[in-house]
């Protein structure tokens, strides 16, 4: 007995993040193994071959060395040059860009940079799961900002207006939206932008589906020229390139606040991974094309689901970014999680509750479609049987 | 329309409502273009990729190599024509390079597919040479890998 209590030992900040709103779902989803699953939150498709082929030429030369803190010149050269022409945002490779491990890890450096003892962030809801435990563990406070269906999921300026207080440091924009599909035009962001001009609040565009859109191009607050200084965009490989298990992400932004995640960054981290950073030249050099491939096939599944899903009778908000479709399941009279049991039980399809996403989910669920169209249908045949016996 | 052929390519058991509802079409729109596609030849087909490695059917592929002399003021086409009309001949391609014409051929064995070079295409006046490879496995055809067994690694549910 040597009174040791490990227990003890954890930061209360670490104990009292909650865990996993899906952590009991995952584990039966796991053990059920011929279910169709449209839980999944990454690509199909395996990271096209000529970029592999960079990855392993660069092992074979002997790149196996950590980069500088940065990342490596050239790639931060090619991701000013992706952001100029996919975006026609202009970033200075030298200061102004960080190559990350991911984009969830530039996420965290950047709400690191910014967040001292309670600071607010605000988080438009429902959206991807890591930026409250990452405001939390920064010290700061999330203030969740619910969005609704019938405004497209989208911040509006009236909800940023009425929760912006004296303590507000950080505005998430995590657009387009995991788990919606929703994105922000260039006139939704103008009014945003209305509202941020005479604070200091600084914008975290997490962008990592700018390239997933279905109705033309992403369109960038930092596209809105007085947005520039105060908003770091965070984007990355992951989506674009079907480059998920490489983890390689980037922020852009202020030389200022890309020094300070800089700083971050080489305590914990040292370099992204150095074959990944590699592969990631040829990406941006030679993948346009591998974009436009996988994005005609995932809008062709989009529709599919959009419409199986009003043929059964959801209500079914068109996504216009990401592979994500959110229909309302509250029809069936069911919760969000009561709907995703039964139908994993009865049906064995999984689908993700939405209120895993936050408070504002409750009532729908996240059907992805990075699966093959043979999957989507059957899937939703499924689900339509299972919903006429609930409706 | 030409959405309707990239989805046709990859899987022709799609029906046309199914694909309407892929391109944001009416369903008789894309029935009337296939319809106009099969009429001008663009779809020349529908057919299921066999591998036959996994039957009991025996037989056996081979690609043949010909040089040839082309014909006054009809080229290589009267003889490909010439070639094309034998059923045991899967494919024919004018090609580039150090031959004229490749011709994949399919037979039940190795000396039927022998006797038909020898007897048939090397027969041939304008034929100057052939060359027989057998196909000893098939790896890839049509875009699709042989033998390949399609596992979802991915975790099955991420946020």
């Amino acid at each position: 007995m040597s009174g040791f209590d490990m227990a003890k030992a954890i930061s209360p900040v670490v104990k009292t993040l909650p865990p996993s709103g899906i952590r009991k779902f995952f584990d039966i989803v796991s053990e059920m193994k011929d279910a169709i699953s449209l839980g999944v939150g990454e690509p199909d498709f395996v990271t096209p071959m000529h970029i592999c082929e960079a990855g392993i030429q660069s092992l074979l030369k002997g790149h196996t060395y950590y980069t500088s803190n940065s990342g490596l010149s050239e790639l931060r050269e090619e991701i000013a040059a992706y952001m100029l022409r996919r975006f026609a945002l202009s970033y200075v490779p030298t200061k102004e860009i960080v190559v990350t491990v991911g984009g969830s890890e530039a996420i965290d450096l950047a709400l690191r940079a910014l967040i001292s003892a309670g600071d607010e962030v605000l988080v438009p809801e429902p959206s991807f799961v890591c930026y409250k435990p990452d405001a939390a563990l920064a010290g700061g406070v999330a203030v969740p900002i619910e969005t609704t269906q019938a405004d497209g999921f989208r911040l509006t300026k009236k909800a940023l207006q009425d929760a912006i207080t004296p303590r507000t440091k950080v505005l998430i924009l995590p657009y387009p939206n995991n788990p919606t599909g929703g994105i922000m035009t260039k006139e939704d962001l103008e009014q945003i932008a209305e509202v941020l001009r005479g604070t200091n609040i600084v914008v975290l565009a997490d962008e990592i589906y700018a390239e997933l859109t279905y109705a033309g191009k992403h369109f960038s607050i930092v596209q809105i020229p007085d947005m520039k200084d105060r908003t770091v965009v965070i984007s990355g490989f992951s989506k674009a390139y079907a480059m998920t298990g490489w983890r390689l992400g980037f922020a852009c932004g202020h030389s200022d606040m890309i020094a300070a995640m800089t700083k971050i960054h080489q305590y914990a981290i040292m370099s992204a991974p150095t074959t990944s950073q590699y592969a990631a030249i040829e990406a941006l050099k030679n993948g346009d094309e591998d974009i436009e491939m996988m994005k005609d096939e995932y809008n062709y599944r989009r529709k599919v689901m959009v419409d199986g899903f009003c043929s059964m009778g959801l209500d079914c908000f068109e996504p216009l970014g990401a592979f994500y479709v959110f229909p309302c399941i509250s029809g069936t009279g069911l919760d969000s999680n009561s709907f995703c049991e039964t139908l994993l039980r009865e049906e064995k399809v999984a689908v993700v509750p939405g209120n895993a996403f936050g408070a504002s989910g409750e009532g729908f669920v996240r059907c992805s479609y990075a699966y093959a169209i043979t999957n989507i249908q059957e899937a939703l045949h499924r689900i339509e049987r299972f919903v006429k016996r609930y409706k | 329309m030409e959405h309707i052929l990239r989805i046709l390519e990859k899987n022709c058991r799609m029906t046309p409502e199914q694909i309407a509802v892929m391109i944001d079409a009416a369903p008789d729109e894309v029935a009337a273009a296939i319809r106009q596609y099969e009429a001008d030849n663009v779809i020349l087909g529908y057919k299921p990729l066999i591998n036959w490695e996994k039957t009991s059917k025996e037989y056996v592929d081979a690609f043949i190599e010909l040089r040839v002399t082309p014909q006054m003021g009809q080229g290589f086409d009267k003889i490909a024509e010439r070639i094309y009309g034998y059923d045991m001949v899967r494919s024919v391609y004018l090609m580039s390079g150090g031959f004229d014409l490749a011709v994949f051929i399919e037979g039940k064995t190795l000396k039927e597919v022998s006797l038909f070079v020898s007897e048939k295409l090397a027969a041939l006046d304008q034929v100057i040479s052939t060359s027989t490879h057998f196909v000893l496995k098939k790896y890839k055809d049509y875009g699709v890998v042989f033998d390949h067994v399609s596992e979802d690694e991915r975790r099955v549910i991420t946020l």
